[in-house]
């Protein structure tokens, strides 16, 4: 089948405007009837709560935390970006959507990143607004720093805390909502199906962390915003309770599944100390724009102590291989160049999986003081972590998994090919196409919360009529029938290995053979690995305590499960797409070292639609046009 | 950096079923750890050995590990987040203890915070707070241009230390009175230091510090035990400045 995104046409620049006319809206007076789910409180769900339930929606909102505070987007570091152009360097809206379609490997749609682009300037507005303390210069004027697959400074940032400040700014909005009665918050909550009924999108089925009840509950919306899913490589930088789970639930109840292989590996993470690690740090990419990378140029020399190796004797690769863009290269491509120079024996630290950052040029030039005040919390954190001093030795380097540009697949109003099922945020697969920029993840989860959720979901429910299905429907007390019986089997096993051995064994097939390179033969040897892991999984998994109580295992083991399969689509995905783009590097697919797009097979969206426990998904393509940006080799040399 | 010498310890650990167990410490062994394994993953290994021994293991909060989501939330040794200078018990590593320790280990103890089951404790009291005023009353759009308001750098910097704290509930579980007045101030403070938040600080400051003796926190004697405690190292400065704003509101 082919999809349609149901883009709006006509000149880019008019397209939004022009659709969010075209939206039917819903009477002020109305509002209030529509019951409104939104799961996950990050920034695309906390400020979609918090801009739905002001509207006058009866919105109820769901996270796994204890706070609709603590949500993931709280861990972004280096800034935020919008075309404000304050520093009159040449950018504009359409340069940001320039740079988003290229960045992403013309593998997004162009009226949603233009959107993107569009909106991108309110939200710094807005978040201003709330008090979001951004760093100013001693004029007063927001301040601006440069990031990864740019060549303006667009980026906004708050200290090394961006995210956190963006999200608190949400979270606070949220809550003068909670307080006003809009939206009803439920914590330590987390879904685990999706209800569908007829074919609409009615409800959720979610489980009390706290007492482990089952509870439902039923809308006449459900809006998913609920991340990533790099957890599958077991180590990431994503947090502990991350998972696909949400999604994965959606997915078997009939949502499509869109482009799962573009997964993002970051540059610069703390690398790898031991096997027991149960999460990897991420120092942000902003860190390149003083930082230079480099590894020995001979291999002899990687034992040494960094700074006896003498300046001739270092590689700085990126900025040999990427003169234009040097340090601040993309992720995709400062990834795949750091594990080239390991993979060539040249690099550093234990295990060789390191290169340096080196920040001694900087501190030359701008002074020690200078660089603490940019980035003093990260270097903070270095050391906490490693036990050593990055102000007096270069620090230690290694890509890690950390974001997910694949995700449900949605249409141009942010709803799936569920009627009534949104998903928003890093979630969805919309913007970021086979590569997401630095700093582009939190413009697109507020974008989408604040500025467009709002504006389409008013679209959808002016068409329907309100609390058609509620929670008393035979389709709800069906799915807590299921999930419940999936609980008792984790817990009735009793066999021999614990939850996490099984999530390091299937993290780690991902990572190898499914992680920075993929190859025909490493994607279909998981293919073969994973289902059995999976079998193993339900005949030898150990969880203790039971299904009414707190227990941190079982909510484990439902993750688990979830990645054991969605793996499979992950590889599945990354086997039939026989090309290299962005985050989605095959081996056989390359010129020069330099991935090797191929338009003409592959310049779709590939969704997939789930058929059942064993059977092969099948696969239906929105083809990609692009009309305003030509479709050209994506070069940064 | 040796990575091959492994050190044994001994944890003494808060165990609680529930809200309504009165709780007691058990005694467990964690072996063969390395200086470069985090607190929590010291007990991630304890909790593996507990299962295969098929005993519950050891639940407490944790997200991000790296920091900055402030679920985490332990006393070590007494200390909330283990007192290593501006560091949450996930940043915490081993290379701060040695060989044979022995560790207690005990959840946030505060009459807000109800224990929910071992290392866990309720906290929404703190959400309480800010939704009683800890907030800038904008709409959705519509709001005025970025730089239309300039803010000094020292201003937005000032504000900026406030609004680092991550909402742990550390200097509550520090302070002998249980006192959430370094979170509070923190929040009052960024918001009436920048001039988006001025407009409410009368009315916020009054809502916010209600809120907090409501849910049952106690109040300031000065003993700077939360500065002590606070990951992010807030100053109790700007609990000084939540009692200047709170005098002037009562004349607002």
């Amino acid at each position: 089948m082919i999809l349609d995104g149901k883009c709006p046409t006509g000149p880019i620049e008019q397209t939004w405007d022009k659709h969010r006319f075209d939206l039917k809206l819903v009477n002020p007076a109305n509002k209030r009837k529509y019951n409104v789910i939104v799961v996950g409180t990050g920034l695309a769900g906390g400020a979609a709560a918090a801009s739905l339930g002001e509207l006058g929606y009866n919105v109820q909102a769901f996270c796994y935390q204890d706070s609709p505070r603590r949500a993931h987007s709280i861990a972004a570091q280096g800034g935020i970006n919008a075309a404000k152009n304050y520093p009159n360097d040449g950018d504009s809206i359409y340069r940001l959507f320039y740079d988003t379609i290229k960045g992403g490997d013309f593998r997004a749609r162009e009226a949603d990143v233009w959107r993107l682009a569009q909106v991108s300037n309110n939200i710094i507005d807005q978040c201003v607004a709330q008090g979001v303390p951004f760093a100013r210069d001693y004029a007063g004027y927001l301040d601006n720093r440069s990031f990864g697959g740019a060549q303006v400074s667009r980026t906004f940032f708050a200290r090394g805390q961006t995210g956190q400040q963006l999200l608190l700014g949400a979270y606070s909005a949220l809550s003068r909502q909670i307080k006003a009665g809009t939206v009803k918050m439920y914590d330590r909550r987390e879904m685990l199906d999706l209800v569908v009924v007829d074919g609409v999108a009615r409800g959720i089925t979610v489980r009390n962390l706290v007492t482990g009840a089952m509870e439902n509950y039923a809308a006449d919306a459900v809006c998913l915003a609920t991340g990533g899913y790099v957890n599958v490589f077991y180590l990431s930088t994503n947090a502990m309770g991350c998972s696909v789970t949400a999604n994965w639930k959606a997915h078997k109840k009939g949502a499509y599944f869109a482009n799962p292989c573009y997964t993002q590996i970051h540059p610069t993470c703390i690398p790898q100390a031991g096997d027991y690690q149960s999460k990897l740090t991420l120092m942000s990419e902003s860190l390149r724009n003083d930082g230079r990378v480099w590894v020995p140029k001979k291999k002899e020399d990687c034992g040494k102590h960094p700074n006896e190796i003498a300046e001739d004797d270092r590689d700085y690769y990126l900025e040999r291989k990427y003169p234009s863009y040097g340090n601040l290269a993309p992720r995709d491509i400062a990834s795949r160049a750091a594990k080239e120079q390991c993979d060539d024996g040249r690099g550093v630290g234990p295990g060789g999986r390191g290169v340096y950052l080196d920040f001694a040029d900087s501190i030359k030039r701008l002074g020690e003081d200078t660089i603490r005040e940019r980035y003093g919390n990260l270097f903070e954190m270095y050391e906490k972590i490693t036990d050593e001093n990055g102000y007096k030795r270069p620090m230690r380097m290694y890509p890690a998994p950390h974001y997910s540009m694949g995700g449900l697949w949605v249409d141009y109003n942010l709803m799936s090919n569920i009627p009534g099922l949104f998903v928003l945020g890093e979630a969805n697969f919309s913007v970021h196409g086979a590569n997401r920029l630095g700093a582009s993840a939190l413009m697109q989860g507020l974008a989408d919360g604040y500025f467009v959720i709002p504006y389409t979901i008013g679209g959808y429910l002016a068409t329907v009529k309100p609390g058609q299905v509620k929670a008393d429907h035979a389709e709800f007390k069906q799915s807590v029938d299921d999930v419940k019986a999936e609980q008792d089997k984790y817990l009735s096993i009793n066999g021999k290995k614990t939850v996490f051995e099984f999530m390091r064994e299937v993290g780690g097939l991902m990572w190898e053979n499914c992680g920075m390179a993929r190859t025909k033969e490493s994607l279909e040897t998981n293919l073969k690995k994973i289902p059995a892991l999976r079998e193993e999984f339900w005949k030898n998994v150990k969880v203790t305590g039971s299904g009414a109580e707190l227990n941190q295992q079982l909510e484990n083991a439902g993750r688990t499960a979830d990645f054991l399969e969605f793996s499979e689509l992950l590889c599945r995905d990354a086997l039939h797409r026989n090309e290299s783009c962005g985050g989605h590097f095959r081996s056989e697919y390359q010129d020069a070292g330099e991935a090797q797009r191929d338009d003409v097979n592959f310049c779709y969206v590939g969704a997939w639609e789930y058929k059942g426990a064993g059977k092969e998904p099948e696969l239906h393509k929105e083809p990609l046009k692009f009309d305003n940006v030509h479709l050209a080799v994506r070069s940064y040399k | 950096m040796s990575d091959h010498k492994t050190m044994t310890l001994t944890l003494i650990v808060w165990r609680q079923k529930n809200a309504n167990d009165p709780g007691k410490f058990e005694t467990y062994t964690a072996k063969n750890i390395t200086e470069h394994h985090s607190f929590l993953e010291m007990l991630d290994c304890v909790n593996e050995d507990l299962i295969y021994a098929g005993k519950d293991p050891i639940v407490f909060d944790h997200d991000c590990r790296e920091g900055i989501c402030g679920m985490c939330s332990q006393v070590i040794n007494g200390a909330p987040h283990g007192g290593q200078d501006r560091t949450t018990v996930c940043q915490l590593h081993m290379r701060k203890f040695k060989d044979g320790d022995t560790i207690y280990i005990e959840p946030w103890r505060a009459r807000a915070f109800p224990i929910i089951r071992d290392l866990i404790v309720d906290r929404s009291a703190l959400d309480k707070i800010i939704q009683a005023g800890g907030y800038t009353s904008c709409h959705t759009g519509g709001v005025a241009d970025g730089n239309a308001i300039l803010i000094p750098k020292p201003v937005a910097d000032e504000a900026m230390d406030a609004a680092e704290c991550v909402g742990c509930g550390a200097c509550v579980a520090g302070c002998p009175n249980g006192a959430a007045m370094l979170f509070t101030g923190a929040k009052v403070s960024q918001l009436a230091l920048l001039p988006q938040g001025k407009a409410e600080a009368a009315e916020r400051v009054k809502s916010m510090t209600n809120a907090m003796i409501e849910c049952g926190f106690g109040n300031c004697t000065n003993h700077y035990e939360c500065m002590a405690a606070c990951p992010k190292g807030i100053n109790v400065k700007f609990i000084a400045r939540m009692n200047r704003e709170f005098l002037k509101a009562q004349f607002a």
